[in-house]
């Protein structure tokens, strides 16, 4: 086959790789898995595991059914699909409750819900059903990478913003009772923004992101 | 006059066409229309030759705006001096005490919220309009006046670009952009713009004080403790410009006069809080139910917000029914706010937004109905 002779990292594998992250990216373009990216992005620390694991989720559902993707009966394609994925679901959830425990209490249903999470099945019915398993996996890595890219980047703002820390680190200088305690940014009077706890503001950001987007990348902006 | 323009024709020079400083003009331009009345005018088409434009219309709701802004600057002064002094002080020695306080405020407001315009119009190319004009005078008029002014700077920020830029600019904002400020204030910095500290100027700097709003003593049960007088002049504690309804009312009567203003809007508005207001002195369930309806419509921002930010004409709904529908069911929400959820004493923010989100599919529906009704006429006849 014509296929297997092509490289590795031929330029059609690299856009598999490079799409998602831009042009073609699952939240800021195809406005998919939304949900999680608002409920988990109060801090980074657990919208990084939540990237990690749809990453994981996506890459070996994508690969497992491409490689059975010609034994699997039309019909109950779906019900094989999903079978697949929340079997993995459930491999990563064991697995942060078995080394990361609290970031797993944090995340509560969300990683459950990675089985809804509409960019897997989304990826699944779109592409590996009709592609090899390199290219399954190259798609899968970028699509959970671009996932991945605005999730953190949502989290950044939001972290940094709502609380003045990273990772749980205070960034921005210690926040004490009074101003005369305080350290770094606070001690000028500065204040957290509790609005970017919440999540209409996780919203907002997502927005933003889109509308930065869509002024630097002009072929994204649709004719009407 | 004559000298006037040709001194600023020589500084504009370098941004005309072909100029070093060409792709600045509209922020010249802006200044430029403000200043001097444009000699240009329409000459093509078919269009109602009127007076009015655009700048007229927001000069026009800025001075509706003047007598509540002196007197909230003069009641800045006033509780101030009243609660930290425990005498009233001189008029004079009030006003300059809260123009101290207000002023910068304005000034925040205005060159944070112009400087975004101007740059936007520069990016886009297009001319700054006067959009800004009325939204910057409404921010500091609504907010806290012990709020720190970064606060109010960020707040601006977020309302320019968020609440207007992103839709596209002047005319083009689903939500009332001043509110959008204000509501981004109370969520992002709720101790700064609630409690009883923060309505009268300096008040952190004492333990004992009186400093909470009418709705604020309401919410945490207590009784009003003011009174009808007080309420109605403005002799309160509350947002800079919405304690004296008197002077909202002097307001509301030059839009109405000169037809910026929907007298329908506010109107409609009164109706849906004392209707509100009456059911639930009829049920009267806790402090707030209690409350007699009318003075409802005294406190909080509810005589400031029904007169200049419903009638907002790019957020407020556009016919003629449809006014009165938005009206009443801002009036509505903003009671039952108020009333149901303590942890937001001012409805009338939330109602007002609200319903711009929903304003226009009233439009759409009226005019559905509308059709419907001058399509069954024709059938019949």
């Amino acid at each position: 086959m014509a296929e297997e002779k092509e490289p590795l990292f031929s330029k059609q594998n690299r856009s598999l790789l490079t799409d998602p992250l831009d042009d073609n990216n699952p939240i800021s373009v195809q406005v998919l898995g939304i949900c999680s990216a608002l409920a988990i992005t109060v801090q980074l620390k657990p919208a990084v595991v939540m990237s990690l694991a749809v990453l994981f989720v996506v890459i070996a559902s994508n690969v497992i059914v491409s490689l059975i993707r010609n034994l699997i009966p039309g019909r109950i394609r779906i019900i094989v699909q999903l079978l697949i994925v929340a079997s993995l679901v459930i491999l990563v959830d064991q697995i942060l409750k078995a080394y990361a425990y609290d970031v797993s209490k944090e995340l509560s249903v969300f990683v459950g819900l990675i089985i809804t999470n509409c960019i897997v099945m989304g990826r699944l019915e779109a592409f590996a059903l009709a592609n090899g398993p390199w290219k399954s996996f190259l798609d899968g890595v970028g699509n959970g990478a671009g996932y991945a890219l605005i999730l953190v980047i949502v989290a950044v703002f939001r972290e940094l913003l709502g609380s003045g820390k990273l990772f749980g680190i205070e960034i921005l200088g210690h926040k004490a009772k009074t101003i005369a305690d305080s350290t770094g940014l606070y001690a000028l009077g500065y204040e957290n923004n509790g609005f970017m706890l919440l999540s209409p503001m996780a919203l907002i950001t997502v927005g933003i992101i889109i509308w930065v987007q869509r002024s630097k990348n002009r072929k994204l902006i649709e004719t009407h | 006059m004559d000298f006037l323009r040709k001194k600023f024709d020589q500084i504009r020079k370098p941004f005309d066409k072909g100029g070093k400083l060409e792709k600045f003009a509209p922020a010249i331009n802006s200044i430029d229309t403000l200043l001097f009345v444009p000699n240009h005018n329409t000459h093509k088409g078919a269009h109602i030759r009127d007076g009015v434009d655009l700048k007229r219309v927001m000069v026009t709701v800025i001075f509706a705006l003047i007598p509540a802004m002196i007197f909230g600057m003069y009641n800045l002064g006033y509780q101030h001096y009243i609660q930290l002094e425990g005498t009233a002080p001189e008029l004079l020695k009030a006003l300059l005490f809260g123009a101290g306080k207000f002023l910068p405020m304005l000034v925040v407001s205005y060159g944070v919220g112009l400087a975004i315009e101007i740059a936007f119009a520069v990016y886009r190319q297009h001319e700054v309009n006067e959009g800004y004009l009325v939204t910057g005078m409404l921010i500091p008029l609504i907010m806290p006046v012990d709020m720190p002014l970064w606060m109010l700077g960020v707040s601006v920020v977020f309302a320019v670009f968020i609440g207007k830029e992103a839709f596209g600019g002047t005319g083009m904002n689903i939500l009332n952009p001043a509110l959008v400020a204000r509501a981004f204030a109370f969520f992002s910095y709720a101790p700064y713009m609630s409690g009883d500290k923060v309505w009268v100027a300096d008040a952190y700097e004492i333990d004992a004080i009186s400093g909470e709003t009418i709705l604020g003593q309401l919410a945490a049960g207590e009784q009003a403790g003011w009174s009808v007088a007080d309420m109605f002049i403005g002799l309160i504690p509350g947002s800079v410009g919405e304690t004296s309804v008197l002077m909202i009312l002097v307001g509301a009567l030059l839009l109405i006069a000169t037809g910026v203003g929907s007298w329908r809007i506010m109107l409609g508005t009164v109706i849906g809080g004392a209707v509100m207001g009456l059911i639930f002195n009829a049920l009267s369930l806790n402090a707030l139910m209690t409350f007699p309806w009318w003075q409802h419509l005294l406190v909080g921002g509810f005589m400031f917000g029904a007169v200049f930010m419903t009638t907002d004409p790019v957020s407020a709904a556009q016919t003629t029914k449809g006014k009165w529908i938005y009206g009443i069911l801002i009036g509505v929400f903003a009671i039952l706010i108020r009333v149901f959820n303590g942890a937001y004493p001012e409805g009338m923010m939330m109602a007002i937004l609200l319903m711009n989100v929903f304003a226009p599919t009233i439009d759409h529906y009226v005019i559905a109905g509308n059709i419907k009704k001058r399509k069954n006429r024709l059938k019949a006849a």
